[in-house]
């Protein structure tokens, strides 16, 4: 199974970029992503709401829907690029070789239709299993995913299951036809805080059971955070940096990664306490700013930032790549700082504030 | 009032381009909808003043002066019907009626309908049920069935009481549209603020509730009026509209069946005038309908 | 859910009652006395006989005691007798009831069997040049009445082609394809509109359904999209048009009247229209009043379907 292409990548993305056509202009959603996904690894994408996660990874699968949609770049699955794939063979790709598991449980399964059906239609469609079998399958599957008594949950109807356990039947579906990638689009941002754990374990125990690779997509880092092999960072639709996570947490050079870790809400905190969410406002897709894009909220920022753009790059670590003029932990950084701070620059001193408890970093597990 | 003194007033210049800007918006269709509407209106309202149209009842070949059935000619565009009267002064009297009776259940429904709905939109409770029960058992009767019933039962049959009838009837939907949008309007925050800070609830209903309820009433009024002009026709179709001589464009078509072997002019007439002109409605009020959508979607 | 069913019918009871008391007013509180109806003007000279007749129908009883007798009947099926033929009001109407019952079932069957697909290939191409021609042909068919439709089918297809009569009806027990031949126009005429509304209905409860996360999620299991509209997405929209086409049903009522009228069909709406004319006031009301109660029942009926079809209300209860 493995054989045929050990050594080139399960999927590689180049150059990858979505836009929507709408009345007030061009939403350039996605713009110029590049990375690779190797068989049975699993890859953190973590950004704002709005970053362009989810247009990112329906993009790669093809399920952009409207007709106001372009894509442009390559996203090399398996060895064809799947945007010039046609929608019958995009047809046969989507459930055997690559499968979605959507944010919110609540809507993506079909209210009026059984969770039998829901689990099995596309098992018989693409395994060609009669309806007991398809009816066997099931059973397994939501066992595998730890729902209890599944003969009678699979008679239910999704609104008479909790959010949780609507979610493991997502998954359930999502594994049925054992894909060899899995995308995973905030698959916990809709549940409850309790499940939401539960919900990330099955994913991973799944997902190293079945040597499969996951994209996990997330607005947190605190989920990501030893649970996947690499970690992106998008902001407004681009990499800011790419690393493997626990070099990423372990030495962390974008502001705007930074920016994140400060806002990860922590369970050692009282729950309510207010997080430091990040200062402004994510740019204007339609007409993106000229340099840095997260200049007008980089409390780092200095004059080369705002006029030219900084190119994604390998640091000294060829693992690591980054897209910054002047990273976090570097001199540049440290004078910009204290610069921005004393020209009492909002994003400086907001930053500067809350700076105390969360300089200690690390989160793991 | 002094509008140079009324901030609010837009000035004559200010208000030009807005209607440009909001003409070039309409696709062709539309436009040409929104051109047979304004034909169709200035023909009915200046009917008396057009100069050479004739008298849409003269019969003239009862003094030797004109022919039943003449096919459409110089000096009748649109031909004679079987009493020898002029087809296109007959339909431009005949969209009188139209207009008349579709306005009056506009302005019916949008003053009583609006006002109930609103009203028992925004305090609820009682009122409601009870306004409420009473809409639900006026449109529990089929449209036209009523309408046939009081009509007749009341015996005559000219234009005020037809227009009347029509428009009382119109009340009720315009409750349930206004009331629907009151009851999501009370719950908006200006609505709430109003009320937190102790306003009158006669005031917030008519400062707040009923201003907001007004525009989607009146995209409603569009495809509304399109169902009451169809209605109107149905009813003189059924001979039980307007009494004759007066026209209107439902008693042409029923009477153009006689001949219809031999003159199909009299039946395709009035039909393309109604047709057109209900198209025109429907066409404008959905795509006013569209617009709204589209803006409240964009905020 | 036994709660909501009982509640329905309680309302169904309040409204017909309502109705029924409503038309009963009307027809006696508007002017043209009923008496004219019974007796010619010229006999009227007699006063004695006047009042006999009077006392005979009850015309002198206070109204509310009138009504209560009159509502006594209509619960035991008499609505009482015609004015003007003696006939009872309820056999007229059972009588006639197989016309304009199989005219409405006929419309509304070749309507949706018009309509889902023409909505269903709009939705799904929404924006396309396909789209666009359906959608705009939908919004002209529902400009066209009845009576134009009607005319001109009787032009075309009766006077022209003659390949059905203009005019008439054939029971179906008398002979099935005679019965066919003078159903279909008149239930074309009444299409026209009706495959406009549902055709609207379905595409654009359709184009809101296709935008749902769960038809996402249908299409990333590899469904085909034919399964997916029918399977998926049609489910939710058919049960908005169960409710339109009932909701309708009051429309197409009136429609049969003036259809009925154009191709002298002995139905009801005609038997209405024939009574409005002889100002036979029993035959209104009674026909009024049943009208009515179809018009309640079958939205009821809609309600209980929903309550069958949709999985969430059964639960709510
Ligand atoms: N169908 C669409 N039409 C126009 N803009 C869209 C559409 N879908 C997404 N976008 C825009 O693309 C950007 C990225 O969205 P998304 O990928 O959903 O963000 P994320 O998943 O990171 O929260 C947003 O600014 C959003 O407004
Ligand atoms: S390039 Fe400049 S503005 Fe952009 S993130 Fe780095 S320091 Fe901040
Ligand atoms: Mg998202």
């Amino acid at each position: 199974m493995v054989d045929q292409a050990a050594n080139s990548p399960l999927l590689k993305v180049d150059d990858l970029r979505t836009t929507f056509t709408i009345p007030a202009g061009d939403v350039k959603a996605v713009r110029g992503v590049s990375f690779s996904l190797d068989r049975g690894r699993t890859l953190g994408i973590v950004g704002e709401s709005g970053s362009g996660k989810t247009v990112l990874a329906r993009s790669v699968m093809r399920l952009n829907l409207g007709t106001n949609v372009t894509t442009t770049g390559t996203a090399v699955f398996e060895g064809t690029d799947v945007l010039t794939r046609s929608p019958a063979e995009m047809r046969q790709l989507w459930g055997t070789e690559m499968a979605m598991v959507f944010q919110d449980p609540m809507t993506s399964l079909n209210p009026l239709v059984r969770v039998q059906r829901q689990v099995t239609e596309h098992l018989c469609r693409h395994l060609n299993l009669n309806r007991s079998e398809a009816r066997q399958a099931a059973v397994d599957l939501l066992r595998e995913v730890r729902i209890p008594d599944p003969e009678t949950r699979l008679r239910s109807f999704p609104h008479e299951l909790s959010g949780g356990m609507r979610q493991r039947v997502c998954i359930a579906v999502a594994l049925a036809c054992a894909p060899s990638l899995l995308f995973a689009d905030e698959p916990t941002t809709a549940l409850d805080v309790t499940v939401q754990h539960q919900i990330l374990n099955l994913l991973s125990r799944e997902q190293a059971d079945r040597e499969m690779a996951m994209v996990l997509v997330t607005h947190d880092l605190g989920v990501v955070a030893g649970r996947t092999d690499d970690t992106m960072v998008m902001y407004a639709g681009t990499v800011v940096e790419h690393a493997p996570t626990a070099s990423l947490f372990a030495d962390m050079r974008h502001p705007y990664s930074e920016a994140l870790m400060r806002s990860i809400p922590r369970t050692s905190l009282p729950s309510h306490t207010r997080l430091a969410a990040i200062t402004g406002r994510p740019p204007d897709l339609i007409d993106p700013p000229t340099g840095c894009d997260f200049s007008p909220r980089c409390p780092y920022v200095q004059d080369q930032c705002v006029n030219e753009e900084p190119p994604l790059v390998e640091t000294d670590d060829p693992t690591h790549r980054l897209a910054c003029w002047t990273p976090v932990g570097s001199p540049e950084a440290r004078v910009a700082f204290e610069k921005n701070l004393a020209a009492g620059l909002q994003q400086a001193v907001a930053v500067d504030l809350s700076a105390a408890p969360s300089s200690t970093g690390g989160v793991d597990g | 009032m002094d509008t140079a003194l009324d901030p609010a007033a837009p000035t004559e210049a200010a208000r030009r381009p807005w209607i440009r800007r909001f003409v070039s918006k309409m696709p062709w269709t539309t436009r040409f909808c929104a051109s047979w509407l304004i034909v169709i209106v200035g023909a009915a309202v200046f009917a008396d003043l057009i100069p050479g149209l004739a008298d849409p009842n003269y019969q003239g070949f009862l003094f030797g002066d004109g022919v039943t059935n003449e096919g459409p000619s110089l000096t009748h565009f649109l031909g004679t019907d079987n009493n020898s009267r002029d087809i296109l002064a007959r339909i431009v009297y005949g969209a009188r009626v139209s207009l008349i009776v579709a306005l009056a259940a506009v302005f019916m429904g949008v003053v009583f309908g609006g006002f109930f709905g609103s009203m028992v939109g925004f305090v609820r409770g009682r009122t409601d049920s009870t306004v409420m029960a009473v809409v639900d058992v006026i449109l529990a009767f089929p449209g036209l069935v009523l309408l046939l019933t009081v009509v007749t039962l009341l015996g005559r049959r000219d234009l005020v009481v037809i227009a009347t009838v029509i428009g009382f009837l119109s009340i009720p939907p315009y409750t349930r549209v206004a009331r629907a949008n009151a009851l999501s309007i009370s719950r908006r925050e200006f609505v709430t603020a109003a009320r937190a800070i102790g306003t009158r609830k006669r005031t917030i209903l008519f400062r707040e509730v009923i201003p907001n309820v007004l525009p989607t009433l009146l995209a409603y009024a569009m495809v509304n009026a399109a169902v009451i002009i169809l209605l109107e026709g149905a009813l003189a179709f059924l001979g039980l509209s307007v009494e004759p001589p007066t026209s209107s464009w439902g008693t042409m078509v029923n009477a153009s069946r006689v001949d219809l072997q031999i003159n199909v002019w009299p039946a395709i007439w009035p039909s393309l005038a109604l047709v057109f002109t209900v198209y025109s409605l429907n066409n404008v009020g959905d795509w006013l309908r569209r617009l709204r959508s589209v803006r409240s979607a964009a905020l | 859910m036994g709660s909501f069913i009982a509640t329905r019918l309680v309302r169904l009871v309040a409204t017909l009652l309502a109705v029924s008391f409503l038309t009963f007013l009307l027809v006696n509180l508007l002017p043209g006395d009923a008496i004219n109806a019974l007796i010619p003007i010229e006999a009227q000279q007699d006063q004695e006989y006047v009042a006999q007749v009077r006392a005979e129908w009850g015309l002198d009883d206070p109204m509310l005691v009138r009504y209560g007798k009159w509502l006594g009947d209509a619960v035991r099926g008499d609505l009482g007798d015609s004015i003007v033929t003696s006939r009872a009001v309820s056999s007229e109407i059972a009588h006639r009831i197989p016309v304009t019952g199989e005219l409405m079932i006929v419309t509304v069957i070749f309507s949706v069997l018009l309509a889902v697909p023409l909505g269903v290939m709009s939705a799904y191409r929404e924006g396309s040049r396909l789209d666009q021609f359906i959608s705009g042909g939908a919004q002209f068919a529902l400009s066209v009445p009845g009576f134009v439709a009607g005319l001109l089918f009787i032009y075309v297809f009766a006077m022209k082609l003659g390949w059905f009569p203009a005019t008439g009806w054939t029971r179906i027990s008398n002979s099935i394809s005679g019965n066919l031949m003078t159903v279909t126009l008149p239930a074309l005429s009444l299409s026209v509109i009706e495959v406009a509304v549902y055709t609207r209905v379905v595409r654009s409860d359709l184009v809101t359904t296709l935008k749902e996360d769960y038809i996402l999620s249908a299409r990333s299991k590899g469904l085909k999209d034919g399964f997916i509209l029918f399977r998926h997405a049609l489910r939710p929209s058919s049960l908005t048009l169960i409710t339109v086409v009932g909701l309708n049903i009051g429309l197409l009522l009136g429609g049969t009247v003036v259809v009925e009228f154009l191709f002298a069909l002995p139905g009801l709406g005609k038997r209405l229209l024939d009574a409005i004319f002889q100002r036979d006031f029993m035959m209104v009301q009674g026909i009024t009043v049943f009208v009515a109660m179809v018009y309640v029942v079958v939205n009821t009926l809609v309600d209980l379907v929903y309550l069958v079809v949709d999985p969430r209300i059964r639960k709510a209860d």
